[in-house]
């Protein structure tokens, strides 16, 4: 392990790592400037606790129902004989593109006396709100994170170890525990670890269900008030949170060693049939499409119904999402090819340093994303102002907070690739670049896209830092939507939110698409 | 294979490139804005047109956006901003940030929706109402006052949203009205009361018309636009009686960003937004109050003069101590 690190792959991980830096520096900066009896108050206080020990309950939860949503529906595309893969793997991703309020209201708007379901059917449920109707609607839109990684490392699985399992006489069962579970354990942290992240930052959802939590305690300083300081204490206290989660993770999954060292190149297992199984299957796949994907449609629906938008609405959308796309497009591709190196670095040379390198990925999702679009403003104003305002930094700060995203699946794949074919191309006279395309792009092929897909829906929905940084006047999807329902107009905000959602979806669509055609 | 990989990455550093060097040149009136699109386009398009001058538009939220221009300070490209309330602008104008305005902008107004420093004046204004369910509540015994809510009779039946921006700038009012003790006071006891958490106005809206709540502590706009496509809507709303805290009346301000290289165009963007056209379009459209009395009343709302009467005199300029207010809110257990 003490080979040398190849400055090609070194250099862009120092550098990602030390654009993490950024927005640390600017908040101990701010942070400074407080005044200790009111940090005090704000940080010390006995209700941080109870609102922490909510959010911890409701973190746990939404992992607990999306791991539940997301396992079986991997499985059941990647390893039965199930029809429509493709279609189904692209309805297990559209979700992560549903605004959250969007979700929040459509369980809202199932109870209550004046409820959707109250108006067309006259059914009056009791209200979705609190614990449960947080749970929910998080783990609704947030359980593509896991499935996505669950499938690509599912799709990567060798064979040959449930074939010796099998041989030395294990069950399904004990195969499924001991030898399955074990290589998901890496996506597995990766999903559970952005998802845990999420909740930990989500205000929309968590707040429109009634349930008081963290962010609770975070959102009006660092969203409401006109103040730069003590909201930076408070992104501080996020991020010792968030840290916390971060080392729980890293101490899970230490020294695992996933590869096999056999000989022979990792093939898939045969998919099995589903028999009468694929009954009981179909059921429960409809009912999480429905709940994830048809009541957000059905709340747009009869948004749109009950205000019909003037016709000039729906012929703005198309020029709004291309606008959007083609910032959200290359935030992805960097935030991939950003992700590769730093994956490479922290799987195949371990060390006190290549992992504080990838752990720092971690900051700039769990940053609130307006203290990182406010460090960039104060970085490019000092340093570039010709950047200032322009696409670039937009897309600069967007790459920086998904990072986190884009390793998940990398990472993950690479810790099942074996570093002795690697070895083999290099030794066989293959070069870094050579060996990169030949060897190691084609095994990581799908994970590098299913990091693409997760980068680019974050950005279509993404709000704080476009505001910040996005040129004047350009306006994405996302600020349209918000723009709307921030005036309580529903009815205008429909279009373009169905527009995120069916756009979005094709998009990713497309872009899984090409992960099969080689 | 390698030529069709590298093929994406070069065209997209061109393109960046070209971004990079497409700086705006500087041509225009840039206009910082924290109301939202839908309300704000077809105003500007107006001006655009009467005017001849181009206004580029920021959106974002009215906090994010005050909060970026005090990081940008002197570099800010912003010539104008238009915020959502009067706390965003008094604290702008504490930080040194606006201009001064010409007296003549704002001298007829009324003094509810002017700020006597004079950097900046209200676009439209918008009055905190009640909002109540006719089918669960006597007309005889709806609230006079919003310290009466703490009482027995309106246990478990009032909504409020501690975490909302609106809310918050009518606590800061009640704070500058009866004082710290006194709010704090009735911060706990309505705690006490069992008075029901909402994340914003219009779900408290929503929240009468659902049965969850019978009283909602809201802005004047929200049940207006909510039964303006459903007649039936199972709500109404009205003032507390005349001068309580409750009808605070709160401002979207607009106002010139210091050393901004446009004044001339910027005094003429803020003229337009209180000409009787503009006035007219917020209070038929929007259902915000005018600043001015010369426009056709919108009938789902209380006449001008009746605002004038229940409205509580406040310094709008000292709206902007939100840190007190969310500190209140902090002790009472609220956030």
């Amino acid at each position: 392990m003490t080979r040398r690190v190849p400055l090609y792959i070194l250099l862009p991980s120092l550098v990602a790592a030390l654009c993490m830096v950024l927005p640390l520096v600017y908040l101990a900066l701010r942070a400074l400037q407080a005044d200790p009896a009111t940090v005090q108050s704000l940080v010390l206080r006995p209700r941080n606790l109870t609102l922490l020990g909510n959010t911890l309950s409701l973190v746990l939860g939404v992992l607990v129902i999306s791991t539940a949503l997301s396992l079986p529906l991997a499985w059941i595309v990647t390893r039965t004989r199930i029809r429509y893969k493709r279609l189904l793997t692209v309805l297990g991703v559209v979700p992560l593109a549903v605004p959250g309020y969007v979700m929040a209201y459509a369980l809202m708007g199932l109870g209550g006396h004046y409820g959707v379901l109250a108006q067309l059917f006259g059914w009056k449920l009791p209200n979705i709100e609190g614990y449960w109707g947080a749970t929910l609607a998080l783990s609704l839109y947030t359980f593509p994170y896991l499935f996505l990684n669950l499938r690509a490392t599912l799709l990567g699985l060798d064979a040959s170890l449930e074939e010796s399992a099998r041989s030395l006489g294990y069950g399904p069962g004990q195969i499924f525990r001991r030898v399955i579970l074990v290589q998901l354990a890496p996506s597995l942290m990766a999903g559970w670890l952005v998802i845990g992240l999420y909740v930990l930052g989500d205000f929309g959802a968590v707040s429109l269900m009634r349930y008081e939590a963290f962010s609770y305690a975070i959102f009006n300083q660092y969203a409401g008030a006109f103040d730069r300081i003590y909201a930076a204490w408070l992104s501080l206290m996020l991020l010792a949170v968030a840290a916390a989660f971060v080392m729980t993770e890293s101490l899970v999954l230490r020294r695992r060693r996933l590869a096999s060292v056999g000989r022979g190149v990792a093939r898939p297992p045969p998919p099995s049939e589903l028999g009468l199984w694929r009954w009981p299957a179909y059921l429960y796949m409809g009912c999480v499409f429905t709940a994830a994907i048809g009541l957000p449609v059905m709340i747009l629906g009869y948004w749109l119904l009950m205000a019909p938008p003037d016709l000039s609405f729906f012929l703005d959308v198309p020029a709004t999402f291309a606008r959007s796309a083609a910032a959200a497009a290359p935030a992805a591709m960097l935030a991939v090819a950003a992700a590769l190196p730093m994956a490479y670095y922290s799987v195949r040379y371990r060390s006190g340093l290549s992992s504080m390198v990838e752990r720092s990925a971690y900051v700039g999702y769990a940053i609130p994303p307006l203290t990182l679009a406010l460090a960039l403003v104060f970085f490019a104003l000092q340093a570039a102002p010709f950047l200032y305002q322009t696409l670039t930094l937009l897309i600069f700060g967007w790459t920086l907070a998904t990072l986190a995203l884009a390793l998940g699946p990398v990472r993950s794949a690479l810790m099942q690739a074996r570093p002795n074919m690697e070895e083999a191309a290099h030794s066989l006279g293959h070069g870094p670049v050579s060996t990169f395309f030949h060897v190691i792009f084609p095994g990581l092929r799908r994970s590098l896209f299913a990091s693409f897909a997760l980068v680019f829906l974050f950005c279509m929905k993404e709000l704080p830092i476009t505001f910040l940084l996005a040129p004047t006047g350009y306006t994405t999807l996302a600020v349209t939507v918000f723009s709307r329902t921030s005036e309580g107009m529903m009815a205008e905000a429909a279009p373009f939110a169905a527009a995120i959602v069916i756009f979005s979806g094709l998009s990713v669509g497309m872009v899984l698409q090409r992960e099969g055609n080689r | 294979m390698q030529q069709t990989r590298r093929l994406p990455l070069f065209s997209l550093l061109m393109s960046l490139l070209m971004l990079i060097t497409a700086c705006d040149s500087g041509e225009t009136l840039t206009l910082y804005s924290g109301r939202g699109e839908s309300m704000v386009k077809p105003m500007v398009e107006q001006f655009e047109q009467q005017s001849g001058i181009q206004v580029d538009v920021r959106y974002g939220g009215t906090s994010q956006l005050a909060v970026l221009l005090q990081e940008e300070g002197e570099n800010s490209p912003a010539d104008v901003f238009w915020g959502q309330d009067a706390g965003a602008m008094g604290s702008l104008s504490k930080a040194g940030l606006l201009e001064t305005l010409p007296e003549g902008i704002y001298q007829d107004l009324p003094s509810i929706y002017t700020s006597t420093t004079g950097q900046w004046v209200a676009a439209s204004g918008r009055a905190r109402v009640f909002v109540y369910s006719p089918d669960r509540t006597r007309e005889e015994s709806l609230p006079e006052t919003v310290f009466e809510l703490t009482g027995e009779p309106y246990r478990g039946r009032v909504g409020w949203a501690p975490t909302n921006g609106s809310f918050q700038s009518f606590v800061t009012a009640m704070r500058l009205r009866h004082g710290d003790e006194k709010t704090l006071e009735w911060l706990k006891a309505m705690k006490d009361n069992d008075t029901q958490v909402f994340s914003n106005n219009s779900t408290q809206v929503q929240g009468v018309a659902d049965g969850q709540i019978d009283f909602g502590l809201v802005n004047n706009y929200y049940l207006p636009r909510a039964s303006e496509n459903d007649s039936d809507f199972p709500a109404a709303q009205a003032f507390f009686q005349p001068g309580d805290i409750g009808n605070m009346v709160n401002v979207a301000g607009v106002g010139i960003i210091a050393g901004s290289d446009r004044q001339p165009e910027a005094e003429a963007f803020i003229r337009f937004l209180l000409s009787p056209e503009a006035q007219q379009y917020f209070t038929s459209n929007v259902y915000e109050y005018p600043v001015i009395d010369d426009v056709e009343p919108n009938a789902k709302l209380e006449s001008f003069d009746r605002l004038l009467e229940v409205a509580p005199s406040i310094n709008l300029d000292d709206l902007d101590d939100l840190e007190g207010t969310l500190g209140l809110l902090r002790e009472a257990g609220l956030i």
